[in-house]
């Protein structure tokens, strides 16, 4: 894999076009790694070039700041920026939206001003610009495929569609979700529940979204969000469902159809 | 007799009106105990916002037979107003139906719309409270309506609605008869829509009992009409008059934008760049993180406090909600008014605010409920008149975890890597990009 970091490319005084904002999830939980690589597949695929902060990401402090630990969050912001602003970053892409909205609606008035773009948002411009090209008869040709919208890109920022259309690209038989788009159930994980257990309750909010998923006859749950993917596959496992129905990223399913 | 009449008009109607402005301002003055915001930016987006979503009522729209309905009953509140103009007048000057000899055929035509209006609005509220008590709608029977006032509160206004509209009907049906009987007073108009069909239910009385009953009416209709008026800002349905300011400072950033703490900003920055903290700091002063009580929320959050009207969309989408966790954003909501209204007899009775030992936090919401939060802005997004429950849930979160240290073990894991690994997971930040070369 092409990978270099901001800092190697600044030794070579080269800019890249854009920053690749990996986040925690993507650099060390084991199934979100691999929609990293998927990603980096893709972004070598078209040659862009792209730089990591490697080391030097941090958090974005957002579980920190949802939770209720501002200063935390503030931290983390205040070194994130520092590091961003020292490279003079214009443009960030990345795969998770829960770094997307902190990076895009939160940084900004503390300093850090950027062009933030969700991975979904970048595979669409992609394909509507000619420069990714799915393959004849790819693996998910026919396929009922059905889309968990996240709500770090649906209401928290109103992105519905571009997901939506890079599954169309997939030639696969696109169902809904009962509870879709601005009526979309919650994974469970968001506002930092990903790293705590449940209040107690009748059901666990995954158990309940897989009910969604498994009406909805596909065999394959594309999502946006490594926490979701978590959720989601815990949840398929719970239901005994791991041999009928994958949770996929979408760039994994484009990574695999190109 | 006449000028009895008058004065007694008069007399009522100036305590009504009195009432009404002492609690308004009451409850005027209990907003403005929240915290300063300003809300006035990109006034041209606000009035969009307004005319969308509060005179619009769009998000209504997302069950279309309800907002039918519900817009059947709003409209009708508002253009039967402008009948309640000649009513307060006729009150007033001792006339009857002013408006009829300046009119003409319009006047009838109004009537006729008033009329059909005033029926739309009956079989609206009939088929609410079929709702509410006979189908038993989940989200109008969960649990924290199920107890005393809340309930009762969305009964007694749909009643008082079906009574008002009922006595402008029967008091049209007897004036027409008495208008057949040529009495004197009672100005001849041409026959009206609705009321005429239940004109036959009184010929054949006498002129002295029908004027009995079409007085009753008047006067029970007007009586009402202030009494209803006065019971507004008691009650839920206060919704008809907030759902618009609130709609217009509504906040505008995409809705996973979480508010700034800009002194904690400052606290940070002079941390990591101790050059730039200035010298002559108070030591004395002291800060306060987030929300205890309902005078540390801002203004807006109070104003939605106010706005709502316990419809329980909010609920019925909140994830936590649905799988039986305590949370309920309602509850959030209703919570917060009936701190603030207790806050506010507080003040009334003491001049200022007396500590009474109690607050929002765990007082009113407990931690249990605000743990089971995802942020998922599925009530953000629900809400027909533009309230953040969410907002308030973070408010008091942020206190709970910065001035209490109260937060589940796993979160204070979570914290501490944060801290230490840059990683909500305990790894070394040294293999943040091990992955590329796995």
């Amino acid at each position: 894999m092409n990978i270099k970091t901001y800092a190697e490319y600044q030794a070579n005084n080269e800019t890249p076009e854009i920053l690749f904002w990996v986040g925690c999830a993507g650099s060390f939980d084991a199934r979100a790694q691999k929609v990293t690589k998927a990603f980096v597949e893709i972004l070598n695929h078209v040659g862009i070039q792209f730089a990591i902060l490697g080391k030097e990401e941090m958090c974005t402090g957002d579980p920190a700041r949802r939770a209720g630990n501002e200063f935390l969050f503030q931290m983390m912001a205040f070194n994130n920026i520092q590091t961003m602003n020292m490279y003079e970053v214009k443009k960030i892409v990345t795969t998770c939206p829960h770094c997307f909205n902190t990076l895009k609606n939160e940084y900004p008035e503390l300093g850090g001003n950027y062009e933030v773009i969700s991975h979904a948002v970048y595979l669409q411009q992609l394909i509507n610009e000619g420069k990714l090209k799915m393959k004849e008869n790819g693996e998910f040709k026919g396929k009922r495929i059905t889309y968990h919208d996240s709500c770090y890109l649906g209401r928290a920022n109103n992105i519905y569609e571009a997901p939506r259309e890079v599954l169309q690209a997939l030639d696969g038989e696109l169902v809904e979700l009962k509870r879709c788009r601005t009526n979309g159930l919650c994974c469970g994980a968001g506002g930092a529940q990903m790293f705590k257990e449940d209040e107690a309750g009748d059901t666990r909010i995954n158990f309940e979204r897989t009910n969604d998923v498994i009406e909805s006859g596909a065999t394959v749950v594309a999502s946006n969000c490594p926490f979701c993917l978590t959720m989601l596959n815990d949840g398929i496992k719970n239901k005994e469902k791991e041999n009928d129905i994958q949770a996929l990223d979408i760039a994994e399913m484009i990574a695999r159809s190109i | 007799m006449q000028y009895l009449q008058q004065i007694a008009f008069i007399l009522i109607s100036g305590i009504a009106i009195f009432l009404f402005i002492k609690k308004v301002a009451e409850i005027r003055r209990n907003i403005l105990l929240g915290k300063d915001e300003d809300l006035t930016d990109h006034k041209d987006q606000r009035w969009r916002n307004l005319m969308l979503n509060a005179l619009g009522q769009k998000k209504m729209f997302k069950n279309p037979m309800v907002a039918v309905l519900h817009f059947f009953v709003y409209a009708g509140f508002i253009i039967i107003n402008i009948e309640i103009l000649e009513i307060i007048l006729d009150g007033i000057t001792g006339h009857h139906r002013l408006f009829q000899p300046m009119l003409g055929g319009l006047y009838s035509f109004l009537i006729n719309v008033f009329e059909i209006l005033a029926f739309l609005v009956l079989s609206a509220c009939v088929i609410f409270l079929f709702r509410r008590n006979i189908t038993k709608v989940k989200r109008l029977n969960m649990g924290e309506l199920k107890a005393g006032w809340s309930r009762s509160d969305a009964n007694y206004i749909l009643l008082f609605e079906i009574v008002l509209m009922s006595l402008f009907l029967i008091m049209n049906a007897v004036d027409l008869n008495l208008q057949a009987l040529g009495s004197s007073h009672y100005v001849q108009t041409s026959s009206f829509w609705i009321s005429s069909l239940i004109q036959p239910i009184f010929s054949g009385m006498s002129e002295s009992a029908l004027i009995g009953i079409e007085r009753f009416c008047w006067w029970a209709h007007i009586v009402g009409i202030f009494v209803f008026m006065n019971y507004l800002p008691y009650s839920k349905h206060l919704h008809v008059i907030l759902a618009f300011p609130n709609a217009f400072y509504a906040r505008l950033e995409a809705k996973g934008t979480m508010q700034n703490m800009p002194d904690i900003q400052k606290e940070v920055l002079y941390m990591m760049q101790p050059e730039l903290a200035p010298t002559n700091v108070d030591p004395n002063a002291v800060m306060k993180f987030g929300a205890k009580d309902v005078q540390d929320l801002s203004w807006k959050n109070l104003l939605d406090a106010y706005s709502c009207t316990e419809c329980g969309r909010c609920s019925s989408a909140c994830p936590a909600n649905q799988t039986g966790k305590k949370l309920s954003p309602r509850k959030i909501m209703m919570d917060t008014r009936d701190r603030l209204e207790e806050v506010g007899k507080n003040i009334n009775v003491n001049k200022e605010f007396k500590d009474d030992g109690k607050t929002l936090l765990h007082d009113y919401i407990t931690v249990e409920e605000l743990r089971a939060c995802t942020t998922c802005n599925a009530c953000v997004e629900e809400c027909p008149v533009s309230i953040s429950p969410l907002d308030i849930i973070i408010q008091l979160r942020r206190n709970l975890v910065m001035e209490e240290s109260n937060s589940p073990q796993e979160w204070n894991a979570m914290f501490s890597n944060i801290e230490n690994n840059m990683a909500p997971w305990k790894f070394s930040p040294d293999d943040r990009d091990a992955w590329v070369n796995q």
